[in-house]
């Protein structure tokens, strides 16, 4: 059970990893309160860099880095990390096949009183459409650790999307998560949830509860790697259920919906459906009000389940 | 009356203006001006002031150069050829495709080549992260960066300088390639730089202003940044888009410009 907000566990896990390997370095653009490496620019003063506010120098900073050899984390909120810094990701990072961990964090919703401004529900949208990317979103403290470890280990560049705040443990410490492969939370044959993130997972569980209290078995899986998007297990997931719902906290275009419908519209037909945000921005307001806003709870999963049901 | 110092280099550089004109003029079309313009510049750096093994491109602790205004590859190309970190036949194989020399340079396909580049303005930045890996491993090297007079237009291009100031990236020299011209006109109607030195000053760095096709101007300026104890050095190259290439020298349109190979063979010759 871990104590500890989700940014701690993002920067102990740079911290320890930094001990043994001295390649990994760590990049802000005046946010280093807000996602808290403060403490590893304690520790590592050398290996921390604050550009100010400049993200899309940050990203080029970062890529030069690891065109240096080095293994550079960085971070800002999703919304510049994906708008502001985009072909500076694309080109100098991407493109130029580095090495950069590029983490945006307050997705969605969870950007709360910044507003429509700070709101990323396009990230993983666009970011998908960078060749070879791979792109993930842990939904608690075991899974963001481990797969912090095995995007480092990872030869190219990542895309993280980071719930800063909040503290969450779904995982005992032997389950395997594995970078690319979804993990299923619980089987079911009426229907499939998949869902990522801090927010979703949760609510997609509860949602389960409350549809087997009316006898629907849903299964549901964690896919918290959006790309590569772990086909096999889609796939699998349609042929036993029959339906697949996807709950992101992202918007339907783009992300991982977009991601599980067009595999199943490649390799099995069957009915979908999304719990996402439709073609609207952000706004401001408490999470709570805004998983409602948007329909991000599991009473409304629960409903778009029975809905897609009857599609079958 | 001095022996000219620089003799050898006259002669690669214009061997090298010759081969840049050569790979373009084969293909019919590409970006001869800015090419010429900085060929001088590669050549003083790729013969007196690197250190680099074109045996072993990706040497460890090599100086490095990242060409932002990545459009003039061909110029960097027939330097590295001519160097022999790959063959000069590959100069013939400019943008066809599956080439190992595309338009813009790939450090992924040429030998040489330090950082990807092409999207303007994205260089310096690259050039700043090089500087401090360098650092952390200790090494006296230095990032040459190369920007272009328009390129300086990007705004990334100041968010770097501020960054490179406050980093004391004293191992960090870079050149603006100040022809005065860009794609759509002279650079002072189209958004004015003027007055870069004033400029760059303002931003924390050490700046020089230089012929930059004077290879004593070159030699003394890059020797001077190499003496910076805590700041980063532009060095603001007064040059000539084109120059030496009789047909495109001086030229408003010669940014990225079609030709015959017989005006590129005319060319050639002209330079003796």
């Amino acid at each position: 059970m871990s104590d500890k907000d989700m940014r701690d566990v993002y920067t102990e896990t740079l911290m320890e990893m930094a001990d043994a390997d001295q390649r990994i370095c760590v990049l802000e653009a005046d946010l280093m309160r807000a996602t808290g490496t403060g403490s590893f620019k304690d520790k590592f003063p050398e290996r921390a860099f604050n550009v100010g506010v400049a993200e899309a120098n940050m990203v080029g900073v970062a890529s030069g880095l690891s065109a240096g050899g080095k293994i550079p984390w960085a971070a800002t909120f999703g919304c510049f990390a994906a708008r502001r810094s985009y072909d500076q990701f694309f080109i100098s990072a991407n493109y130029a096949q580095q090495n950069v961990k590029l983490v945006g964090t307050d997705p969605g919703v969870t950007a709360a009183f910044n507003g429509g401004t700070h709101m990323p529900f396009e990230d993983t949208g666009l970011m998908r459409c960078i060749p070879g990317l791979v792109i993930f979103e842990p939904c608690d403290s075991v899974s963001l650790k481990s797969l912090i470890r095995q995007a480092t280990e990872h030869k190219g560049s990542t895309y993280m999307r980071l719930q800063r705040k909040g503290k969450y443990t779904l995982y005992g410490e032997s389950d395997e998560i594995v970078l690319g492969k979804g993990n299923v939370l619980k089987e079911g044959e009426d229907l499939t949830i998949i869902a990522s993130g801090y927010v979703m997972v949760p609510e997609a569980l509860a949602a389960a509860e409350m549809l087997a209290d009316e006898g629907i078995n849903a299964r549901v899986i964690d896919m918290h790697t959006v790309k590569p998007l772990d086909r096999k297990l889609v796939v699998e997931s349609a042929e036993k259920t029959g339906a697949v719902l996807v709950c992101e906290n992202h918007q339907k275009k783009g992300g991982l919906f977009s991601a599980v419908a067009e595999c199943l519209g490649e390799e099995y037909p069957a009915p979908v459906a999304a719990v996402a945000v439709e073609d609207q921005f952000g706004q401001v307001g408490t999470l709570e009000y805004l998983k409602e806003a948007y329909g991000f709870t599991k009473e409304n999963i629960a409903e778009k389940a029975k809905a897609l049901i009857k599609r079958k | 009356m001095s022996e000219n110092k620089y003799k050898d280099l006259e002669d690669l550089a214009k061997d090298i203006r010759k081969k840049t004109i050569d790979s373009i003029g084969f293909l019919g079309v590409g970006h001869i001006g800015g090419a010429m313009s900085i060929a001088d510049l590669l050549t003083i750096l790729y013969y007196r002031k690197m250190h680099v093994d074109p045996s072993n491109p990706k040497m460890e602790d090599r100086d490095k150069l990242v060409l932002s205004k990545g459009h003039a590859g061909p110029a960097l190309y027939s330097t590295l050829a001519q160097k022999g970190f790959f063959p000069e036949q590959w100069l013939r194989t400019l943008n066809v495709g599956g080439t190992n020399l595309p338009s813009h340079c790939d450090m992924n396909r040429t030998p040489g080549i330090d950082m990807t580049t092409g999207s303007l303005g994205q260089g310096l930045s690259s050039a700043i992260g090089l500087a401090l890996a360098m650092r952390l491993d200790k090494s006296e090297r230095n990032v040459f960066a190369i920007i272009g007079d328009g390129e300086s237009q990007e705004g990334q291009n100041w968010e770097a300088a501020m960054t490179a100031s406050q980093f004391r990236l004293n191992k960090l020299i870079a050149f603006t390639d100040y022809n005065k011209m860009q794609i759509d006109g002279y650079t002072s109607e189209i958004m004015s730089i003027d007055d870069p030195e004033a400029k760059w000053k303002a931003f924390g760095w050490n700046t020089d202003r230089v012929n930059g096709h004077s290879f004593a101007e070159l030699d003394a300026a890059i020797d001077r940044a190499r003496e910076s104890k805590d700041k980063p050095t532009m060095i603001i190259m007064d040059t000539i888009k084109g120059k030496g290439c009789s047909f495109a020298e001086g030229v408003i349109t010669n940014h990225n410009m079609a030709f015959t190979y017989e005006q590129a063979k005319e060319a050639i010759e002209a330079l003796g």
